[in-house]
């Protein structure tokens, strides 16, 4: 190898070591630890990152919701025990047996907090995405819905209840939203497409159809 | 504990900012975080209310100035230290140099993972019936324990109603504590606004938490 080349993949190693930062470092040392312990295998660990990746998110509640929007002894299984009914569709990721399904009706508007930490229906939505996790969302959901919802670009009726479910324990909830005007006929697949993640969560609606 | 974790009716956090399009794991290392901690609770390390405790347990400086997955690194560290199953000296020079601790489960092996990827369940056997019953007036307790709790300090000495009953799963409080499952009845209880933040409070609003029975009494 000659000198340039020593050099030049020098400098590219320590270039490559200044981007990790701290907490890359800190991260990878402590699996390494923990690997070598014995606790943990490391691609076990890489199986439930590309579950997450690639598996479990919210287009299974999606197919929930559109199941629920067409099928209505469906739905009234959800309602009744969210967690027996999504059970038989079979899901990836299944939801064991705390999950529970929340109405949307032009009366009530529900929406999903969890304001001690970030509790939140995995098994039908995936991961949560920062903003849930934040403290914005977690500090004003239970205190002022409707500026979080203008956050959104979302505005209720005033005579609307808002009905906010703060997730302090196991139980885990997911809004069915109200199906849209304009999507008569259409099948379970077609609906699920408009069926969006935080209309799940209740800080948004179903997309418009077109 | 009345700590920097109990968000609920701060203000001055401001707006809530979605990410248009916002991927699964903004780093790498927030993906083997997240599966760390999954596989250090599968295997019997830890179980999910120690981890919740630890990470309300950080400085409040550190909680607010530390991203999501930050905050469950540092607080899985810190248990992995507190709980003996890895040293200080091991962190440092990034490897095992002591007897690993014993394990409840053994290894997280690739044969776990299928079974995480089903919630686990919290629910167990009742030793007595639920003392409330949906549409019960209750109020909840004013405690202010200095261990973890679930009970919200928002939701602190309010009068609700019974909603839903839940079932009868583990105490968190008692969990957290290594203490054990200590079942309790779980009850859906919901508030007017205005009884959580007064006269002023949207009109239209309806709060409720998840409440076990120690945390409330009859109205």
């Amino acid at each position: 190898m000659s000198g340039h080349h020593h050099d030049h993949d020098h400098h590219h190693h320590d270039h490559d070591h200044s981007e990790l930062s701290e907490t890359q470092l800190r991260v990878r040392a402590l699996e390494t630890v923990l690997t070598e312990k014995g606790y943990v295998d490391p691609k076990a660990l890489d199986a439930i990152v590309e579950a997450y990746e690639t598996k479990i998110g919210p287009r299974n509640g999606a197919a929930v919701v559109a199941k629920a929007w067409v099928d209505s002894a469906f739905k009234k299984a959800l309602l009744a025990d969210a967690s027996k009914a999504v059970a038989t569709l079979g899901h990836v990721a299944r939801t064991g047996d705390h999950l529970i399904a929340v109405e949307n009706t032009p009366k009530t508007h529900n929406m999903i907090v969890c304001t001690l930490c970030s509790c939140y229906p995995w098994e039908v939505l995936g991961l949560p995405p920062v903003w849930y996790k934040a403290a914005p969302y977690r500090s004003r959901a239970v205190k002022d819905p409707r500026g979080v919802l203008a956050d959104f670009g979302i505005s209720l009726p005033k005579d609307t209840e808002i009905r906010v479910w703060d997730s302090t324990a196991e139980t885990r909830f997911i809004v069915l939203p109200m199906r849209p005007a304009g999507t008569e006929g259409w099948s379970e697949e077609k609906l699920a497409e408009i069926v969006t993640r935080d209309s799940m969560i209740g800080t948004g609606l179903p997309k418009a159809p077109k | 504990m009345d700590g920097i974790h109990d968000m609920g009716g701060m203000d001055g956090f401001g707006k809530v900012e979605a990410e248009p399009n916002e991927p699964t794991f903004h780093e790498k290392w927030e993906g083997r975080v997240m599966a760390m901690v999954r596989a250090m609770g599968a295997n019997g390390g830890l179980n999910i209310d120690m981890q919740r405790f630890a990470r309300e347990s950080l400085p409040p400086v550190t909680y607010l100035e530390s991203s999501y997955y930050q905050k469950w690194f540092l607080a899985l560290e810190q248990q992995m230290l507190q709980r003996g199953m890895v040293r200080a000296d091991e962190i440092d020079k990034g490897h095992s140099l002591h007897a690993s601790a014993p394990l409840p489960r053994g290894t997280f092996a690739m044969k776990d993972v299928e079974r995480i990827m089903t919630r686990g369940s919290f629910a167990r056997d009742a030793s007595s019936k639920p003392a409330f019953a949906v549409g019960d007036r209750v109020r909840t307790k004013n405690i202010h324990p200095a261990t973890h709790t679930r009970l919200p300090r928002y939701a602190r000495g309010k009068a609700g109603i019974v909603e839903r009953i839940n079932g009868c799963h583990v105490f968190p409080d008692t969990n957290a504590q290594g203490k054990g499952d200590n079942p309790q009845w779980l009850y859906t209880v919901v508030f007017d606004g205005a009884e959580l933040w007064g006269a002023d409070g949207d009109p239209t609003l309806k709060v409720s938490i998840e409440a076990f029975e120690p945390y409330i009494e009859r109205a």
